[in-house]
């Protein structure tokens, strides 16, 4: 570790915290319909789609609604995003002549994309055509994304209002969240990143002849325009197989810093939107101050595995850290960083191969996937997913104040903890569930590229990437296979929607309930005893669940690799 | 009962049946209540079918399974045997209630007989159970009162010792607050007539043991929730150690039933689940043994929830009642003929006000008593609204009350009292200097703190009684105390607002409602609700009712109407209005020692698996033993050391499960960083120590 590294880790930090209130004000004021700088020019169009559509921007819904326009909204986007998929060789935009996608792996995309998770079973730029990564992927990389935001404004406004019915309008939230957050962000950045080197073009790939007069192809296309939401939306799905590493997704040492602070940004500052929300916007700060808790804990796990490097190359005598898999160009803190960063937030874009690295480096991006995306996290997604977690927080620890449960005025009763668990066990039933069938049945056995521990962690990875709606993968699995394909995509549509509307749930019967004022009896939420408090319920619920599988992993891996044992490769 | 049974935790006596009950609730319908201690039943059960197969096969490491369900059954057992223990109480208290409820007869009086006035000899004598609601008892000295009831004619003393534990008898008198009687209690002296309000087995004592025993018990709002939790924990480590088996499959071992077993059910929250309903009937319980008797478990859980706490000032904040100290005429009418009048107009009146004016009276001027048959006249009693009341007699009218009150009554509508020579009197004028002047005096006495009560004759004002609280000693600071616990205390007073602000500024309370009507106090609650607030109050008088009925912990006093012990939800047998503040401090701990135990239960984890996790898998990745961070003997050792740890910390935490965690007012912030610290890190670091000691012990003797 280098004082360098960690100055670029403390100013990673800074520039994130600084956009937090300017973005957090910005996004208040969409979403409770307040004028804006940009409302001049995008509040016809605004109005104009809802005329189009036939709705009143002032109806709102009740909760059942509000989940029910969700998910219909996503069934017909899967049904139409698993169309092109199936229809590119026909469709246009196809210079390069690719064939329908098959039917399992056009599944699995399809529900990749609707969940924000952006598995990719496939590598784009030889599998997709122009149209399907622009009309099917990116179109989705700002749909799930603006949904995410959506449920996640809808469960702010279960606990700032009182005694309603209605959690506001999905198509209105849907609408705003495109509209006036990621689409004006979107073509900034965009800008800034064809800048930085970037290709954005419809042409085809370039043909060029190396010095050895070999011929490489050199694929392009629309790249810089889904970078900017993959990022800004936490998708995560590359444009390139390689994703972030490829020099034409991430050129310079620039992009890779502002890539970073844009997998953040949004989901940083919706604890600001909360805070503001519900009146109060250090409830905001204590939230992300939780998340940063276990981001800095992560960081420094994963950056002092990886400069440590590994004994056993240490005893051929290569000193120094471990560099495999990963861009000379990032070094080890810039990809350390990226993956910590990526996995925190449910992104998935990565910027090194995670299967490369060290066994307690690769361990911290699946703890932070197993805690169920909390740390900042998807956009929405983390801030509703950390909402469930502090219900349960509360609920355990709120009593020992002498009263019921009550977060922000809103008592914690049976119904709140009932749709909590709900949201917390389906993510363990989904991760730990799948590994326990793939590590016995041949179809899943036949995925990894390495034995022992090490596959283990990589179909553990796989499904744990899966269900927290991540995306990024542990690379050396196999997994564009019949069995890897339906249940890794059942893993990401419950993974999502099984958190999702009972966030909702919660929402409704939070927003139909009275605020209680606090008093000098109420337990204050937003001082550093709530922050340990909340800490420690997510390490300890959501953590200790995949002890047993995280033994079996990368511990054991990390302790056997510092006694200098491998595990015979094959698999 | 109650004072008398303050019994130590563990009694000899209780024990023995503890013991015996801990094994018949094993019965699978009885545990189906309790879901996490069923599923560990359901393992424990499961684990024996294998191990008796076993057995008859001949399989391997015998002893060591062996001991493994042994604990297993302990564990379930133990909580069996806390929840035992905690029932065992209130069976105790249930029992010695149920002496009382000994078959009486009863003096049914039928037709003229019934009525107040009536002949009382002319009784027939049947059976107690055999009452209907309505029927007329005669009770005299030396009967027990056959059922609850409600004096309408007669004033006796009766020994309520059996349902107060306080052997002083009580005055039970028709009319006013003090006329309900219950069942199972002993007249003294005199006799009463008593209408039957309830009919045999839903009697007041009925009530009482099916409470205490805990017959009634529902699980209260925050248990059930609070069980969602356990149970969804549950569910989270049925995937947690249901995934182990494939995880060592691939990596080429196997692990036995009964190790995957032990790993669950040390994670699984077994030891909030098995305290869990022995702390609700332990805070129950310790409200009996308070002397109050909560109607459900959900008025215990919204005590502790109160933010606002409405007290009535009389009895609670001031001493008892108000006295008569001084008659203040206004000019041009003596002292005297002011007492006179204002004797007159009390001598019907049985407040202990009315009383207190006829003893001055007496006192000051040598005015004797008067009986009022033989004046002819009759009493005007005092009503909520009028907040007036008096005596017409001799044509002449006598009116005492609120000074506004009066005045108001002298500005409207003349009452038509005479006729002819006295028609002077027909068109009663408000004589705006006299009104002045008792203004005056009015103001002067309740800037004092004391409550003015104006006395006017046939229209014309005479002067004013000056009527005196005394604000109870200590009052102040617990005032001072609820307001650390973050709870507003308001005062409600019938006295004018003036009066009301000296007594409330030298009590200390936070806010008061003066002159306050039902309607008033009703009106105080529902606004306090609509702003998200719990309202506890207590009352006695069926004017109370109403109020009693819509706040969330509304405390009927022992001593009030039938309709006001109806009305709450739970009675002070006592009578003693400032218990509320130790009801809400008892609320208040039963929902801390749920939240600690949980916490405490939760944390413990931590250690389980560090025990547990490199023992089981240490035949296939040795590499593992690193995580053995308390350096346990051996595998065996170590799981058999957690499951014994997570059985024998049930025990050592009955103590703290029935007494509770203690409350402290220091403000929710303070009071959360400790429990956190001594339950929440505590219950981290614990284990490590416990099962360590354990795991010595299992080796020094040769278990594992």
């Amino acid at each position: 570790m280098t004082l360098i590294g960690w100055i670029q880790i403390a100013l990673y930090c800074a520039v994130v915290l600084a956009l937090v209130k300017p973005l957090g004000l910005y996004m208040t004021r969409v979403f409770t319909g307040e004028r804006t700088l940009l409302s001049p020019v995008l509040g016809p169009v605004e109005r104009g789609l809802y005329r189009l559509a036939g709705l009143d921007e002032r109806q709102e819904q009740h909760w059942l609604a509000y989940a029910g326009a969700m998910v219909v909204f996503h069934i017909l986007g899967f049904l139409v995003l698993y169309g092109i998929l199936r229809l590119q060789a026909v469709l246009p935009l196809n210079p390069a002549d690719q064939s329908a996608v098959a039917p399992d792996l056009a599944f699995n995309t399809s529900a990749s994309f609707i969940t924000n998770t952006n598995w990719q079973s496939y590598g784009g730029e030889s599998t997709l055509s122009y149209l399907s990564q622009m009309l099917g992927l990116t179109h989705q990389n700002f749909l799930s994304a603006a949904s995410g935001m959506a449920a996640a404004v809808a469960l702010i406004r279960g606990f700032s209002r009182a005694s309603t019915r209605t959690l506001g309008s999905f198509w209105v939230d849907l609408t705003r969240a495109t509209l006036y957050v990621l689409l004006p962000l979107c073509i900034v950045y965009t800008l800034f990143l064809v800048w930085q080197g970037i290709p954005q073009t419809l042409g085809a790939s370039v043909d060029a002849t190396t010095l050895e007069g070999a011929k490489q192809t050199i694929a392009l296309g629309p790249v810089a325009s889904q970078v900017a939401i993959k990022l800004l939306g936490t998708n995560g799905g590359g444009f390139f197989n390689a994703n972030a590493a490829h020099p034409f997704e991430n050129p310079t040492a620039l992009a890779n810093f502002v890539q970073m602070v844009s997998i953040f940004a949004i989901g940083a500052a919706l604890t600001n939107v909360f805070g503001r929300m519900v009146g109060d916007e250090r409830q905001g700060w204590a939230i992300l101050a939780a998340m940063g808790v276990l981001f800095i804990a992560g960081v420094a796990v994963t950056y002092w595995a990886e400069a440590a490097g590994t004994p056993l190359l240490h005893g051929l005598g290569l000193e120094g850290g471990n560099l495999e898999g990963k861009e000379v160009r990032f070094g080890i803190v810039g990809s350390a960083l990226f993956a910590v960063i990526t996995t925190a937030a449910s992104c998935g874009a990565v910027n090194a191969m995670h299967d490369s690295f060290t066994a307690l480096g690769g361990m911290i991006p699946l703890i932070n996937m197993q805690l169920g995306e909390i740390i900042v996290g998807g956009v929405g997604a983390g801030l509703y997913g950390m909402l469930i977690f502090v219900v349960v927080a509360i609920f355990v620890a709120g009593l020992m104040v002498g009263r019921t449960p009550e977060y922000l005025g809103k008592k914690i009763e049976a119904k709140e903890v009932k749709m909590a668990m709900l949201g917390i066990l389906c993510l363990p039933l989904m991760m730990l569930g799948f590994t326990a069938l793939a590590t016995v049945l041949p179809a899943g056995l036949a995925g990894p590229a390495n034995a022992g521990p090490h596959g283990f962690s990589e179909i553990l990875y796989a499904y744990t990437s899966a269900a927290a709606n991540n995306g990024s993968a542990f690379a050396g699995l196999s997994a564009n296979t019949l069995f890897y394909n339906s249940t890794l995509a059942l893993a990401m549509l419950v993974g999502r929607f099984f958190v999702k509307i009972p966030a909702l749930a919660i929402a409704g019967s939070l927003a139909a309930k009275k605020t209680v004022p606090a008093s000098a009896g109420t337990f204050p939420t937003h001082g550093g005893l709530f922050v340990g408090l909340l800490v420690g319920v997510i390490v300890i619920i959501g953590g200790l669940t995949f002890f047993p599988a995280l033994a079996l992993g990368p511990i054991v891996e990390h302790l056997a690799g510092q006694a200098g044992q491998t595990f015979a490769t094959g698999g | 009962m109650a004072h008398a049974s303050q019994k130590s935790l563990f009694d000899a006596a209780l024990l023995g049946p503890a013991c015996i009950n801990a094994v018949t609730k094993l019965d699978p319908r009885q545990m189906v209540k309790n879901p996490v201690m069923f599923v560990v039943e359901v393992v424990a059960a499961f684990t024996t079918l294998l191990f008796v197969r076993d057995v008859v096969a001949g399989g391997q490491n015998l002893a060591f399974t062996g001991q493994i369900i042994l604990w297993l059954w302990f564990t379930v057992l133990f909580a069996n045997f806390a929840e035992a223990v905690a029932e065992g109480r209130g069976k105790a208290q249930a029992e010695s209630l149920r002496r009382t409820r000994t078959e009486t007869t009863a003096k049914l009086l039928t037709g003229a007989a019934a009525l107040p006035g009536g002949p009382r000899d002319a009784h027939r004598v049947v059976p107690g159970p055999d009452l209907k609601v309505g029927d007329v008892v005669l009770v005299e000295a030396g009967d027990l009162i056959p059922s609850d009831g409600e004096v309408i004619e007669g004033v006796a003393s009766v020994n309520e010792a059996a349902i107060t534990g306080e052997s002083a008898p009580v005055i039970r008198e028709s009319g006013g607050d003090r006329s309900a009687v219950t069942g199972g209690t002993q007249v003294l002296s005199d006799w009463i007539r008593v209408r039957i309000t309830a009919a045999a087995g839903s009697t007041f004592i009925d009530r009482m043991i099916a409470l205490v025993e805990g017959a009634a018990r529902q699980k209260t709002p925050n248990e059930i929730a609070l069980n969602i939790l356990l149970a969804g924990l549950t569910i989270v480590f049925v995937f947690a150690v249901g995934s182990i088996p494939s995880f060592a499959s691939y990596a080429g071992g196997a692990i036995p039933m009964t190790v995957l077993v032990a790993l669950f059910v040390t994670l699984i929250p077994t030891t909030i689940g098995a305290l869990l309903s022995a702390i609700g009937i332990a805070g129950m319980d310790r409200l009996v043994r308070f002397n109050v008797l909560a109607m459900s478990g959900r008025a215990v859980e919204a005590a502790g929830d109160v933010d606002t706490l409405l007290l009535d000032k009389t009895g609670t904040i001031t001493l008892g009642n108000r006295q008569a100290t001084a008659f203040r005429p206004v000019r041009g009418v003596t002292a005297e003929a002011l007492a006179d009048a204002a004797q007159l107009a009390s001598l019907a009146d049985e407040t202990p006000e009315g009383r207190s004016i006829v003893v001055l009276a007496k006192e000051q001027y040598g005015i004797r008593a008067r009986d009022m048959a033989s004046l002819a006249a009759t009493f005007v009693p005092f009503t909520a609204q009028s907040r007036m009341s008096g005596i017409d007699l001799d044509g002449s009218s006598i009116r005492k009350g609120a000074v506004e009150a009066v005045i108001a009554s002298l500005e409207s509508a003349p009452v038509p009292i005479a006729t002819g020579a006295t028609a002077r009197a027909l068109h009663p004028r408000l004589d705006m200097v006299a009104a002045q002047e008792i203004r005056a005096i009015a103001e002067e006495i309740a800037k004092a703190g004391g409550t003015p009560l104006a006395v006017a004759r046939d229209g014309q004002l005479l002067g004013v009684v000056h009527l005196k609280d005394i604000v109870k000693g200590g009052i102040r600071e617990r005032f001072a105390e609820l307001r650390r616990m973050g709870i507003r205390t308001v005062m409600i007073t019938g006295d004018n607002p003036m009066t009301a602000a000296a007594i409330a500024a030298e009590a200390g309370v936070d806010d008061f409602l003066a002159q306050a009507t039902p309607e008033d106090k009703l009106a105080l609650i529902r606004k306090e609700q609509a702003q998200g607030k719990l309202v506890a109050m207590c009352g006695d008088g069926t004017n109370d009712a109403p109020a009693l009925a819509q706040a969330d912990v509304g405390v009927a006093m022992n001593t009030g109407t039938v309709a006001a012990r109806e009305a709450g939800n739970m009675v002070d047998l006592d009578s003693d209005p400032t218990k509320l503040i130790e009801i809400v401090e008892i609320g208040k701990q039963l929902l801390m020692t749920r939240g600690a135990l949980t916490t405490f239960s939760i944390a413990n984890d931590v250690a389980k698996y560090f025990a547990i996790i490199p023992a089981m898998f240490l035949a296939f990745y040795p590499q593992l033993q690193t995580l053995n961070v308390m350096g346990l003997a051996s595998p065996q050792s170590a799981i058999l050391s957690a499951i014994i740890f997570n059985a024998l910390i049930i025990v050592a935490l009955i103590p703290l499960a029935l007494k509770g965690v203690r409350y402290r007012a220091v403000g929710a912030a303070a009071l959360l960083r400790r429990n956190l610290l001594v339950y929440g890190l505590g219950g981290i670091l614990v284990p490590f120590v416990g099962i360590k000691l354990i795991d010595l012990a299992v080796t020094a003797l040769h278990l594992a």
